[in-house]
């Protein structure tokens, strides 16, 4: 069989990306598309990437801002006739484009996530006071000044309540063994690079 | 009590609608004893509940009234309503059947006059028009109903509703001592021709037919085209009674859908092809109607129709599963909202009336009743041999059209008569 007819994209996809066996299953209806609360502000809605990645279109899939949108409100998952897992796809897609390092630049959700990534696993408890706080400043140390005077009153009542402790600025507590939780996320991405099929 | 001669040179055929009524003649017409037994009233089934079908846009009554005709004359086919199969043990060439027969409580006497439905005040939900009107407590289940006798509903029997029914009746033709009655037969063949029934509209929950009244099914837009039916031939929508002029069309709803029916029902595009002419013969070039589908599948001669709707102006074509149904506020208006995968474009699109065209399943859950037949694992009937002397017919073997249906109830005739053949030893066992 001539290459050209091959869809290397699709098999990629198929062995790279969590739950992309389901791709080759969508019947193109258009329900998922229909039922994103978020759908009228993506470059493409989930079927259309469905569409473009059995269509062979690389860049254009990985590159895009599309899955970065999903909330996970499950909406499409449930309607969707052919059973597809889609909102897990979505993030599967999100993060084989973050692994390949095709994220668009300033990818608020992709910034997000990094920021939650590390937060986590550098003691194994996600520390909410230091997390909240770089969500804050994020963009910038004016938008961040700012964020954090209008959250003042909501922190002084968790503080209050004592659902926040202002020690944990301090670094916090964390796992009983950070440095074997450590080993074992980075045996776990070697696992993962392994496996992955290079096209 | 009713007598019923049975032998194992018998045929079966359970369930009275197009069917079982052409799996019954064509056996009986080949010299075989047959028993017909329909759980309703009346024969008929489905078909009788439609306004007009395709292929050649006649109305059932005609098929009706040659069916009819061609039982009428016939000695060996004896027909029984209001039965229905309670268990079937043995095995071909040799079946035991229990039967359980509901009272009429109308005995032959009845000309079908009216006289008793006149009397009587009490109305139910009128099962041949889906609920879209009231009938009353005597009544004749539609025009053309075979046999043409009344029937009393079973709620009003003890109440005086009843008693003011029998002092009615001059020709001493309600008989309120009527039972129930069970029955055991020996046949030496079955033919299943038990049909479908819709889709419960109400389980696709982001339709809102539970919801807005101006959302109905496939099913009930063939009854508001009947002159004589609940709308008196008018498209009217539920919530105000205005006539609806701006219909859309949600095909596969309940079908090719892992969360409710996962086949293809088969009829249901070409059936919304059909209502899309109701809707030109009743408004002309004023009424639109708007097609909202995944793909169109007119099987094979069905393409015609296919194609001279498309060319309809007044039809528009959206390739799209609709994702939700809405509600205008102060209009009433369903609004249909998804995205037009040619393209893309999102909608929001208000219309007088939505139609689901709604999907088929079969109306026997055979598995249930215990009665040991190969399923599908949409519940419809297999061709297995393991079946035995037992065959189906029509759609209760799957989803399919009028002329399918017939030609399959030939085939299951043909099959029945050969196991009745070896039992009459004309032929090899
Ligand atoms: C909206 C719509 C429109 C359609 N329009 C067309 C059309 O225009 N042209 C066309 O060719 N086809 C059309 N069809 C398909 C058509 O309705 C079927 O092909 C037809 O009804 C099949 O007939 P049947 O005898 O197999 O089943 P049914 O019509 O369902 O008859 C089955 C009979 O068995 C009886 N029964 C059920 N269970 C029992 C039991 N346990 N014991 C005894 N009796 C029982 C029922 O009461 C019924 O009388 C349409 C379908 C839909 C959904
Ligand atoms: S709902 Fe499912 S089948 Fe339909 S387009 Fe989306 S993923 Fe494909
Ligand atoms: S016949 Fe058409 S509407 Fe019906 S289930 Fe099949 S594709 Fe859908």
């Amino acid at each position: 069989m001539s290459n050209a007819y091959r869809n290397n994209f699709l098999r990629e996809v198929t062995a790279n990306v969590e739950e992309g066996e389901w791709v080759k299953m969508c019947m193109q209806c258009g329900v998922c598309s229909g039922s994103c609360p978020l759908g009228p502000h993506w470059e493409h809605p989930p079927q259309e990437i469905f569409m473009m990645i059995r269509a062979g279109k690389r860049e254009e899939v990985l590159k895009s801002n599309s899955m970065w949108y999903c909330t996970s409100c499950y909406n499409c998952i449930a309607r969707c006739p052919r059973g597809l897992p889609i909102t897990h796809i979505m993030h599967g897609l999100a993060h084989y484009a973050k692994r390949l390092g095709m994220v668009p630049q300033n990818q608020q959700t992709a910034k997000f996530a990094q920021k939650f990534w590390d937060n986590l696993t550098k003691k194994g408890r996600v520390n909410e006071l230091t997390l909240g706080l770089s969500l804050y400043f994020m963009n910038g140390f004016g938008e961040g000044v700012k964020t954090s005077l209008k959250m003042q009153g909501v922190g002084l009542g968790m503080l209050k309540t004592q659902r926040m402790d202002p020690l944990e600025i301090l670094g916090g507590h964390g796992c009983k063994d950070v440095a074997g939780l450590q080993a074992a996320l980075k045996k776990a991405r070697q696992i993962e690079e392994a496996k992955a099929v290079k096209v | 009590m009713t007598e019923v001669v049975a032998t194992n040179q018998t045929i079966l055929v359970v369930g009275g609608g197009i069917s079982g009524m052409t799996a019954a003649l064509e056996a009986a017409e080949c010299g075989k004893d047959v028993i017909l037994i329909e759980k309703n009233p009346s024969l008929g089934g489905r078909v009788a509940q439609l306004y007009k079908y395709f292929p050649k846009m006649c109305y059932p009554t005609c098929g009706m009234e040659i069916n009819l005709r061609r039982i009428k004359a016939n000695r060996r086919l004896r027909v029984i309503t209001l039965a229905e199969v309670a268990g079937v043990t043995g095995e071909a060439g040799n079946y035991t059947v229990n039967l359980t027969i509901a009272p009429r409580y109308v005995n032959e006497n009845c000309t079908a006059c009216g006289a008793c439905g006149q009397a009587v005040e009490t109305a139910f939900a009128d099962e041949y028009n889906y609920g879209l009107k009231q009938r009353k407590g005597a009544y004749l289940p539609y025009a053309m109903a075979y046999p043409q006798r009344y029937v009393l509903d079973p709620r009003i029997v003890g109440t005086p509703e009843a008693e003011k029914a029998k002092a009615a009746c001059q020709y001493h033709a309600i008989d309120l001592n009527m039972m129930a009655e069970k029955v055991q037969l020996t046949v030496g063949a079955i033919i299943w021709a038990t049909g479908w029934q819709p889709f419960d509209a109400n389980k696709i929950q982001p339709y809102a037919y539970d919801r807005n009244p101006n959302v109905i099914t496939s099913v009930e837009f063939e009854r508001m085209m009947e002159p004589f039916g609940p709308t008196g031939g008018k498209i009217l929508r539920p919530s105000d009674q205005k006539e609806a002029k701006n219909i859309a069309f949600i095909q596969c709803a309940g079908s090719r859908d892992r969360n409710y029916l996962k086949h293809c029902s088969r009829m249901c595009c070409t059936a919304t092809l059909k209502q899309t002419t109701y809707v030109r013969e009743k408004y002309g070039d004023a009424g639109k109607s708007s097609v909202y589908y995944i793909d169109i599948r007119a099987i094979d001669r069905f393409e015609d129709l296919y194609q001279k709707v498309k060319k309809d102006p007044n039809v528009t074509f959206i390739k799209s599963k609709v994702a939700s149904v809405t509600l205008e506020k102060g209009t009433g208006n369903p609004v249909l909202n998804g995205v037009n995968t040619e393209g893309y474009h999102r909608y929001s699109n208000p219309h007088d009336l939505v139609v689901l065209a709604i999907g088929m399943q079969p109306s026997v859950d055979f598995a249930k009743l215990g009665i040991p037949l190969t399923l599908n694992e949409s519940g419809f009937i297999e061709a297995d041999p393991k079946n035995g002397g037992m065959f189906a017919a029509g759609t209760a073997a799957d989803a399919m059209d009028v002329n399918r249906a017939v030609q399959h109830a030939t085939a299951s005739a043909l099959r029945a008569i050969q196991v009745i053949n070896k039992v009459a030893g004309v032929v090899e066992a």
